[in-house]
């Protein structure tokens, strides 16, 4: 039996996140390579994970969602205001995740029943949220938000930190409902192939909506443990966000087409760019570097994949 | 005279030999035809011969020369050009940039080489007019001609290079009877222009109207090549099978027609007009036509793909059908035509298929059982024998017989009531199609409705137990299948196309 493509997209992404590990842990030894890094790189890594896993649904229905930054902007500033104005933590939590699924749902509606590109329909709302932001925060950041606001990004829970947990729950609900529902075997057939689906009886525009809003409820979690993380809402903050998730998406192996990709390859795509981000900040490299090595190893990464693709296929 | 000839060319792909030592011999100006199961390695050795493949051993000779070509430029210089099943141009583009594309012919100004689309229009008319192709608009784009015409369209890009020999590779799969009766006429026109052409085919009917040899591939291997004035079609079908086929179609069950239970009334959309006719129990009942007769618009319009006005009974109910859940609900499913298309997500694995439209049978509370979906799908894939390595396999890397039996054996979960067979056996092997045609049998004799669209006359002929023929979008006639022709058939099927 020769191996199939499946696994090659899913198994060399965790080889190449090895590799990866190993070339930093005999660079730097004593710094990279310590359960206190590791830790640290998976809280870095928690705010670009819980984006990726929602960008994940979108992608795999073939469409792709480049409003998760804008979202998660305009989440924290929403949160946080509210808290500021009310006092109310949970409030504000509400208020800031109802923003991000009605988005979420906007983004659905205009790509199921307007029939936009998904590229062109949050573009545009990616657009047009980043201004609203500004225009709710007059384009300054929030300040003053209580304590019990700073734990979910800061906080411990039995010595994890409480934004790796989120992001753990997270990584458990898009695997359940990936592999073992019925309306995660919807997803992957309307991104295989949309016709067929139909004429399955399947319900299109639903699938289509919903995973929209669930990129839009992961970017608002995302967007609350950022503006927790940092202690303010920066009307920016979110921005550049959606290359990262989509990177990460595309690293672990999930096809543009649609129809194909694994949850756990999602996380270690979002590894990878929290290892090198990390390893290549202890080893003093520039930061103007980074961003370049960074945009190298993804390429690499996906021509690697396709090529051996082409390899075992022959 | 020979023009080309292979000596024992082998190919294998991953341990698999798919040719066995084949020697070939093709004369020049002359039509030969290829045929074989799906699988004997025909597609394969045309690969070869233009080409896209390179042989693991063995040798091509041209013109008594021996010729090795490395990529399909290397056989295009050498005047073979290979028309394949999926056209390589570019719909965006028009005819004549098509005709030329890679190749376009520039003219100079200041030094810098600006595109000649003057002299391009002219020269793909010049083309087009000398094999008898004129009436293409070379203006036109490409996704604007129907499948005809883009064929065509390709033979002239084909024959711009000043290929001398032509390989179609089933050419006529979807062409109307005149767009077929056109194309051999513009075959013939290229043969007595001196051009040699390969010709694969599934439709021995019309290997037997064009062709002048014919030669017979099996698992691999080359069994015969004739004269096609030499043999008969027993002898071509049994040659490709290994058997004698006497029987290409399994003895009719003796079943009881029960009672008329679904009835369509005066449906009628774009594509057909005042369709009527009602369905029993346990019938087979055959829509015969042309391609695009409007037969298959009807028949996914009653799963509720399109949009339709008129009326469906069932069970004595009107039922209201405007998309497929409509159907389902009610027992009613449809295998369509084209299974890449519409009856198959090719990533998915047999399992995921067989499932997609039967989640709600094997999840509780949106969670899929996966030991009860891994009975449902080995119990059918057994019962249909549909041959796959495990229920994981993607669909993509199945044969069309065994992708067709996912397809069929989705529906059987549900115990279907009606079963819409959309040309069930096209692109199929023999073999399978016997087995489809069992099949059809053993499910009409447990009492479900079959409506069988189909464009190939002997399967109508033998199956049905009603044949209805359409033509245009309208129903032109019924015929007793005990004592109708196909020639009765095709009368009814051309009625009220001019000429």
């Amino acid at each position: 039996m020769t191996l199939s493509n499946g696994f090659i997209r899913r198994y060399g992404v965790i080889f190449g996140l090895a590799g990866i590990i190993i070339f930093f842990a005999i660079e730097s030894p004593n710094y990279f390579f310590t359960p206190s890094n590791f830790i640290l790189i998976s809280k870095q890594s928690s705010i670009n994970i819980l984006l990726a896993l929602g960008e994940m649904f979108v992608i795999l229905t073939a469409g792709i969602d480049l409003s998760v930054g804008a979202i998660a902007g305009l989440v924290g500033a929403v949160a946080a205001g509210t808290i500021v104005a009310t006092g109310n933590l949970f409030l504000g939590l509400i208020a800031g995740i109802g923003i991000g699924i009605a988005f979420g749902l906007i983004n659905g509606v205009i790509v199921a029943f307007a029939k936009v590109p998904a590229f062109i329909a949050t573009l545009a709302t990616m657009s047009a949220i980043t201004g609203i932001t500004l225009i709710y925060t007059q384009g300054e950041p929030i300040w003053n938000l209580p304590s019990s606001f700073d734990f979910i990004g800061q906080g411990n829970l039995a010595d994890i930190p409480f934004s790796i947990i989120l992001m753990a729950l997270a990584f458990v609900a898009a695997w359940i409902v990936l592999e073992k529902t019925k309306y995660g075997r919807h997803i992957y057939a309307v991104g295989g192939n949309i016709k067929a689906s139909r004429a399955a009886g399947i319900k299109i525009s639903a699938v289509l909506v919903s995973v929209y809003a669930i990129s839009g409820l992961l970017s608002a979690i995302g967007g609350i443990v950022l503006a927790s993380r940092l202690g303010t809402a920066e009307p920016t903050a979110g921005s550049g966000y959606e290359l990262d998730a989509i990177a990460a998406v595309v690293l672990g192996g999930t096809s543009l087409f649609g129809g194909e990709g694994w949850v756990v390859g999602t996380i270690i795509g979002g590894y990878i760019i929290a290892v090198l981000n990390n390893g290549m900040t202890i080893m003093n490299i520039s930061a103007y570097y980074q961003e370049v090595v960074k945009g190298l190893v993804i390429l690499l990464a996906v021509m690697l994949t396709s090529f051996g693709k082409k390899y075992w296929n022959e | 005279m020979e023009i080309l000839r292979v000596e024992n060319i082998k190919k294998s792909f991953s341990g698999v030999s798919v040719l066995k030592n084949i020697n070939l011999s093709i004369k020049s100006g002359e039509l030969h035809a290829i045929v074989g199961e799906n699988g004997a390695g025909k597609s394969t050795l045309m690969k070869i011969i233009a080409g896209e493949l390179e042989p693991d051993s063995g040798k091509i000779y041209l013109n008594g020369k021996e010729v090795q070509f490395h990529s399909p430029l290397d056989a295009i210089n050498s005047g073979i050009a290979l028309i394949h099943q999926e056209f390589s141009l570019v719909p965006q583009l028009t005819v004549y940039e098509n005709i030329f594309l890679g190749r376009e012919i520039s003219k100079s100004f200041l030094g810098i080489d600006f595109i000649d689309r003057k002299a391009m229009k002219k020269e793909a008319q010049n083309v087009l007019k000398t094999f008898g192709i004129e009436n293409i608009p070379v203006n036109s784009k490409i996704k604007d001609l129907s499948v005809a015409n883009k064929q065509l369209t390709e033979i002239a890009k084909a024959l711009s290079t000043n290929s001398k020999i032509l390989i179609m590779d089933e050419p006529t799969a979807a062409l109307t009877l005149r767009e077929t009766e056109k194309l051999f006429s513009i075959l013939t026109n290229l043969k007595s222009n001196g051009v040699t052409i390969i010709f694969i085919s599934h439709r021995l009917e019309e290997i037997f109207q064009i062709a002048d040899s014919v030669t017979i591939l099996r698992n691999g291997e080359l069994i015969a090549t004739k004269q096609i004035n030499e043999v008969s079609m027993e002898e071509i079908v049994s040659m490709m099978i290994g058997k004698s086929m006497s029987n290409r179609f399994p003895p009719k069950p003796s079943k009881k027609i029960g009672d008329k239970f679904f009835e369509v009334r005066n449906i009628s959309s774009d594509a057909f007009k005042g369709i009527n006719f009602s369905l029993r129990r346990g019938e087979i009942l055959g829509i015969a036509g042309l391609v695009g007769c409007g037969n298959t618009q009807v028949g996914e319009s009653i799963y509720g793909l399109r949009k339709f006005d008129g009326e469906i009974y069932f069970e004595g109910k009107k039922i209201n059908i405007s998309k497929p859940t409509d159907a389902i609900e009610n027992g009613i499913f449809l295998v369509p035509e084209d299974r890449h298309d519409l009856g198959l997500v090719l990533q998915l694995s047999v399992k995921e298929n067989h499932s997609l439209p039967n989640l709600d049978l094997f999840s509780k509370l949106g969670f899929v059982s996966t030991s009860t979906e891994k009975k449902s799908v080995r119990d059918t894939i057994a019962y249909l024998n549909t041959k796959v390595s495990s229920i994981n396999q993607i669909v993509e890397n199945l044969s069309g017989g065994n992708q067709q039996k996912v397809v069929l054996g989705k529906w059987l979960v549900r115990s279907p009531k009606v079963l819409i067979l959309d040309e069930p056996t096209r692109g199929i092997d023999v073999g399978a199609k016997f087995e489809i045609y069992k099949f059809i049998y053993e499910q009409s004799s447990k009492g479900v409705g079959i409506i069988l669209i189909s464009s190939e006359l002997a399967e109508v002929l033998n199956l049905s137990d009603r044949i209805l023929v359409m033509s245009e979008g309208r129903i032109t006639g019924e015929l007793d299948p005990q004592n109708a022709t196909q020639e009765d058939i095709l009368r009814l099927a051309v009625k009220g196309k001019e000429s």
